[in-house]
């Protein structure tokens, strides 16, 4: 896809987002948009899966550590054709697959996550897997920046470059804000690059935002050989609607009709790929 | 992994999400209790077959203490959905359970212990292994005893002794704490003769609050009694000498069968 066909994809995944938490009156709505780029790129950009070769040994894998964004990941999924974006009216409703946090029960996702902590562990044992078969499948995995204090996160950072493990990559939505609070305040990750680096990843930093950046970067992993990579995407909480943007209150707040229609004008509702 | 518990479990789940044939390994009291989050959501929930082992179980690390005890693994695990909870009783067991667990496709906890086995408690090897199939020891009709684990032997020998009395009773190795064998517990309590369970476990949510929640459930009335460590941090010693001082011996077992006959 070309890039400003992804910019626009974006918009379209944003609107699509918002309007399925809107339906559904549940969400993570900060989160999701802040993540939405990432997962963008990584799926039309990046990541060797489709719906046809999912249950293929030799798929790239996607991880989603900080589950709760699962809305941004159901838009991009329904989008690539794993199932139809109807299903999504279904959200968070009596015996609907699509919950509040990934499972397997819908086509596309590799593991049932929502619990901190989680995804970067399970995303090594997979990139490991991947050594020892000898394929050349990569993992991907993203994290939120408030779940980065789970100790489990550290012990698998580890690991990861113990195996040199240079077929996975964890990118890291830093968007700054957690339920409670501005993580800096909450529980302060930072330097994250020089941890990263200390145990042995290899490290870029990007506006997460960018799709050009992103593309990029994501393209380029290994950075190092023999080193697992990691994509510190500098991101905003809310991105693109402006009373969203960097307010802890839209953490997993719901837009009511109003804030839903402004928030559709912003980001372009009518045009090509309105959702 | 090192010394990784979270990790390890979280790493598991993964290789085997890819088609790995995965054990991980670890004494039972970390095991179970750091990494119980990863074992409920890495494993269980997401169904990747990792057989997890919990070595050194019960009070197997006796003179280390309370926190390299595991007495409260059957019940938190029991409690998770989508995985099958195995206490061998002697060699021929563990070996089936391993060759099960690592062929069935399905999480799976093995609980081991510390000190040798018994080779085989029948003294003949097995004719068949089943998760969820209770195996017996011995045959008997004036009531059973229930066991599992390191502590089949002792009711096997509490059970010789109560039969030179007269005594006769059946002993099961419960290998398998979930799913539970009821189709075996409404056959020994159809008669509504007494009913031991043993375990090196703590009395509450192993296998005894197994086998009572069945047959509570199912009306079936009979003197029972579970015999297992009490709700305390247990005095320290060996293994043994732990075991002794709850009464979890031949002797103890045995006492403990009689006064379910007054
Ligand atoms: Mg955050």
């Amino acid at each position: 896809m070309h890039p400003d066909q992804l910019i626009e994809r974006s918009a379209h995944y944003r609107r699509h987002l918002l309007s399925i938490i809107h339906h559904a009156g549940a969400g993570h709505t900060g989160g999701s948009l802040s993540c939405i780029d990432i997962l963008n790129v990584l799926y039309n950009r990046i990541l060797d899966v489709s719906p046809e070769t999912f249950s293929s040994v030799s798929r790239d894998r996607y991880i989603q550590s900080k589950g709760h964004c699962v809305e941004a990941l159901y838009v991009v999924l329904a989008d690539r054709g794993f199932f139809p974006a109807e299903d999504l009216d279904t959200l968070c409703r009596f015996g609907s697959h699509y919950i509040g946090h990934p499972t397997r029960k819908v086509h596309g996702v590799e593991q049932n996550t929502g619990a901190l902590g989680h995804g970067l562990p399970m995303a090594v044992g997979t990139a490991l897997a991947g050594k020892l078969d000898r394929r050349d499948y990569r993992v991907f995995t993203l994290l939120g920046d408030g779940e980065l204090p789970e100790g489990s996160n550290w012990e698998a950072a580890l690991t990861a470059s113990h195996y040199h493990l240079d077929n996975l990559c964890a990118i890291v939505d830093l968007n700054g804000l957690q339920i409670t609070g501005p993580t800096r305040e909450v529980c302060d990750t930072q330097p994250l690059a020089d941890k990263f680096r200390s145990f042995g990843w290899a490290v870029r930093e990007i506006d997460g935002h960018d799709i050009h950046a992103l593309t990029e970067t994501l393209e380029a992993i290994p950075f190092e050989p023999g080193k697992p990579s990691v994509v510190i995407a500098h991101t905003v909480k809310g991105k693109g609607v402006s009373f969203m943007e960097n307010n802890i209150k839209w953490h997993h707040g719901v837009p009511d009709a109003q804030q839903y229609a402004r928030a559709m004008e912003e980001l372009g509702a009518g045009n090509t790929f309105a959702g | 992994m090192g010394i990784a518990e979270q990790n390890l479990v979280g790493v598991a789940a993964g290789l085997a999400s890819c088609g790995r044939k995965v054990f991980a390994v670890s004494p039972a009291c970390f095991l179970t209790a750091r990494s119980l989050e990863q074992i409920k959501n890495d494993v269980a929930y997401s169904d990747n077959p990792v057989t997890l082992v919990g070595i050194s179980a019960g009070v197997s690390y006796g003179p280390l203490g309370s926190t390299h005890h595991s007495l409260h693994d059957l019940a938190a695990l029991r409690a998770i959905h989508n995985l099958t909870i195995v206490v061998p009783g002697d060699n021929v067991e563990t070996a089936a359970a391993v060759d099960a667990a690592a062929g069935c496709g399905h999480p799976v906890y093995l609980r081991f212990g510390k000190k040798p086995m018994p080779g085989s408690l029948t003294g003949a090897p097995l004719s068949e292994f089943t998760f969820g199939k209770g195996r017996i020891i011995r045959a008997g009709s004036d009531g059973s005893i229930i066991a599992n684990g390191e502590t089949v032997l002792p009711a096997l020998q509490a059970a010789e002794a109560l039969a030179e009395q007269g005594i006769s009773l059946t002993v099961v190795s419960m290998h398998t704490v979930k799913p539970l064998d009821t189709e075996l517990i409404d056959r020994l309590s159809a008669d509504g003769r007494p009913m031991l369970t043993v375990e090196e476990h703590s009395v509450h949510g192993g296998l005894g609050e197994a086998i009572a929640g069945w047959l509570m459930q199912h009306r079936r009335h009979l003197p029972f009694k579970i015999m297992g460590l009490p709700d305390e941090y247990t005095v320290t010693g060996s293994q043994l000498e732990i075991f002794g001082h709850y009464g979890i011996s031949s002797e103890g077992i045995a006492e403990a069968f009689l006064s379910l006959l007054v």
